[in-house]
C-alpha cells in the first residue's frame, strides 16, 4: 500500500485538477452564452436577404440567367466543402462527430466519382486532414470568438471565386448544429449554387434596381453566403462550448469521486499506521517489564 | 411624417427606428430618401450614411458595401458592415490608413484594388468618427451669461 504521504499528494494533485476543470467549465459556459446570441443577432440579416433574394428569382421565373451563383450545374464534378471546427480539444466528441461525418461525405461523393476539395476552419480539422486526407484547398485557424463580416470575408471570397471558376461545381457547409446544451448535431448544408427558398412576405412587383437586376443580385448573393457561413461558425462556436462545458462538468465530478476514494483510502492507511505504532509502543513497555 | 429604419449587417442588427430622413452612398450617387419613396433595390458604396431626426442632432453610421431596400414607409439597409461613429477607434483606423497608404506606395498596379477599398474604408471611417457627437444628447447645458 502507498505511502501516506503519496496518498495525500495525489489528494492534493487531483483536487487542483478539479478546480481546473470547474473553471474550464464556468468558461465555457459563458462564451456558449455569448455564441448563442451571435447566432440570434445574425438572423434578421439572413432573413431578409433571403427574401429579397426569393423575390428576385420569382421576378425573372428561376433567376438562373442573372448569376451563376444561383445556377444548378447539370454536372456535378468537383466539390468543395467548407468544414468547420474547433481550434482546440478538451470538448468531448465535438471534433471527433464532425470529422466522421465531413469522412462520410467525402466518401459518398468520391463514390459518385467526384473530386472533392476542403476548405477547413479550425487547428483540429486542419490537423486531421494532413493526417488522413489531404485534400485542403484553403485552411483558416485562430478564429478569434467574436466574429465580424471581415473575419469570414476571406473564407466567402475563395468559395465564391472557386465556385465561379468551376473549380466547384457545388460547395456544401460541414458544422455543429447546437440543438441545445445537450444536443449538438453534424450538419451537411449546401451553400452553393444558392437555393432561393419560397417566401410567403409578398413584395411589390415594381421595383426599380440600380444600377441593374444583376448587380444588386450580386451583393445579395454575396451577402448570404457570408452570413451563412457567419450563421455555421456560431452554431459550431456554440456548439464547442457547450461540449466542452458538459466534458468539463463530468470531469469535476470524477476528480471529486477519485479525491472522496483516495481519502477513505489515506484515512485507512492513517489508521494502520497508528494501531502499528500503537502496538510497537506496547510491545516494547511489556518488554522492559 | 417619419420612415422606418432598420440596418442590419450579417454579425447584428444595428439600427432600428423612425427618422424623417435617411441619406446613403448609393452607387449611382449620394441619394436621400423620405418617407413615400418609390420601391427600390439599389446596391451601397463605401461610404457615410446619415439619419436625420426631427428633433436634435443627426446620427452618422460608417457603412461598407451591402444592398438597400427602400419601400414607400420603411428603409432596409443590408450592409456588409456598419459601424456608428461612436463605435469607431480612431487610433486603429488611423493606423489601417497609414498601412493602407504604405501598400499603395509599394504594391505593383494589379494587386491595387483591395488596398485601394481598405484605404477608402479607413479614410471613411476616420472622417465618420470626427463626427462623434462633442456631448451627449441632454447633456448639454445652454450658457446663460
Amino acid at each position: 500500500m502507498a505511502s501516506t504521504r503519496e496518498i495525500r499528494r495525489r489528494i492534493r494533485s487531483v483536487r487542483n485538477i478539479s478546480q481546473v476543470t470547474r473553471a474550464m467549465e464556468a468558461v465555457a459556459a459563458s462564451k456558449m452564452r455569448r455564441a448563442q446570441q451571435q447566432v440570434m443577432a445574425t438572423r434578421p440579416y439572413a432573413e431578409k436577404a433571403l427574401e429579397v433574394l426569393s423575390h428576385i428569382a420569382r421576378l425573372h421565373g428561376s433567376g438562373d440567367a442573372l448569376d451563376a451563383l444561383i445556377t444548378s450545374r447539370a454536372e456535378i464534378k468537383r466539390v468543395g466543402i467548407v468544414l468547420i471546427t474547433a481550434d482546440r480539444g478538451l470538448a468531448g466528441g465535438f471534433n471527433a462527430n464532425v470529422l466522421r461525418q465531413n469522412a462520410a461525405f467525402i466518401k459518398e461523393q468520391r463514390d459518385q466519382e467526384r473530386e472533392v476539395e476542403v476548405v477547413v476552419v479550425g487547428r483540429k480539422g486542419r490537423d486531421w486532414l494532413l493526417r488522413y486526407d489531404p485534400v485542403i484547398r484553403a485552411e483558416f485557424t485562430n478564429m478569434p470568438d467574436t466574429l465580424a463580416t471581415a473575419d469570414i470575408a476571406p473564407i466567402s471570397r475563395t468559395i465564391i471565386d472557386d465556385f465561379r471558376s468551376a473549380r466547384f461545381d457545388e460547395v456544401h457547409l460541414i458544422f455543429t448544429d447546437f440543438v441545445n446544451t445537450l444536443i449538438q448535431r453534424p450538419t451537411v448544408q449546401q451553400i452553393l449554387p444558392v437555393v432561393p427558398a419560397e417566401t410567403t412576405a409578398t413584395m411589390p412587383p415594381d421595383y426599380i434596381f440600380e444600377p441593374s437586376v444583376e448587380a444588386v443580385l450580386e451583393q445579395v448573393l454575396i451577402g448570404f453566403t457570408e452570413v451563412q457561413i457567419l450563421q455555421a461558425m456560431y452554431e459550431s462556436i456554440a456548439s464547442e462550448h457547450s461540449a466542452r462545458m458538459v466534458a468539463m462538468r463530468n470531469a469535476t465530478e470524477a476528480a471529486n469521486e477519485l479525491v472522496d476514494e483516495l481519502t477513505l483510502t489515506y484515512n485507512k492507511a492513517r489508521q494502520e499506521g497508528i494501531t502499528r505504532e500503537l502496538m510497537d509502543i506496547i510491545g516494547g513497555s511489556i518488554g522492559l517489564e | 411624417m417619419t420612415i422606418q429604419v432598420e440596418i442590419v449587417t450579417p454579425s447584428r442588427q444595428l439600427y432600428s427606428g423612425e427618422v424623417e430622413m435617411i441619406t446613403m452612398p448609393g452607387v449611382e450617387g449620394e441619394m436621400g430618401v423620405l418617407a413615400g419613396h418609390a420601391p427600390l433595390l439599389t446596391t451601397l458604396n463605401i461610404g457615410e450614411l446619415t439619419l436625420h431626426n426631427a428633433d436634435g442632432e443627426p446620427e452618422y453610421i460608417a457603412v461598407s458595401g451591402g444592398v438597400v431596400e427602400v419601400l414607400p414607409d420603411k428603409v432596409i439597409v443590408m450592409a456588409r458592415s456598419a459601424e456608428r461613429a461612436e463605435e469607431i477607434d480612431i487610433a486603429r483606423a488611423e493606423e489601417a490608413m497609414q498601412r493602407a497608404e504604405e501598400a499603395l506606395r509599394t504594391r505593383p498596379d494589379e494587386d491595387r484594388q483591395p488596398v485601394e477599398i481598405a484605404y477608402r474604408r479607413s479614410q471613411l471611417r476616420l472622417k465618420v468618427a470626427r463626427r462623434r457627437r462633442r456631448t451627449r444628447p441632454g447633456v448639454f447645458v445652454e450658457d446663460e451669461g
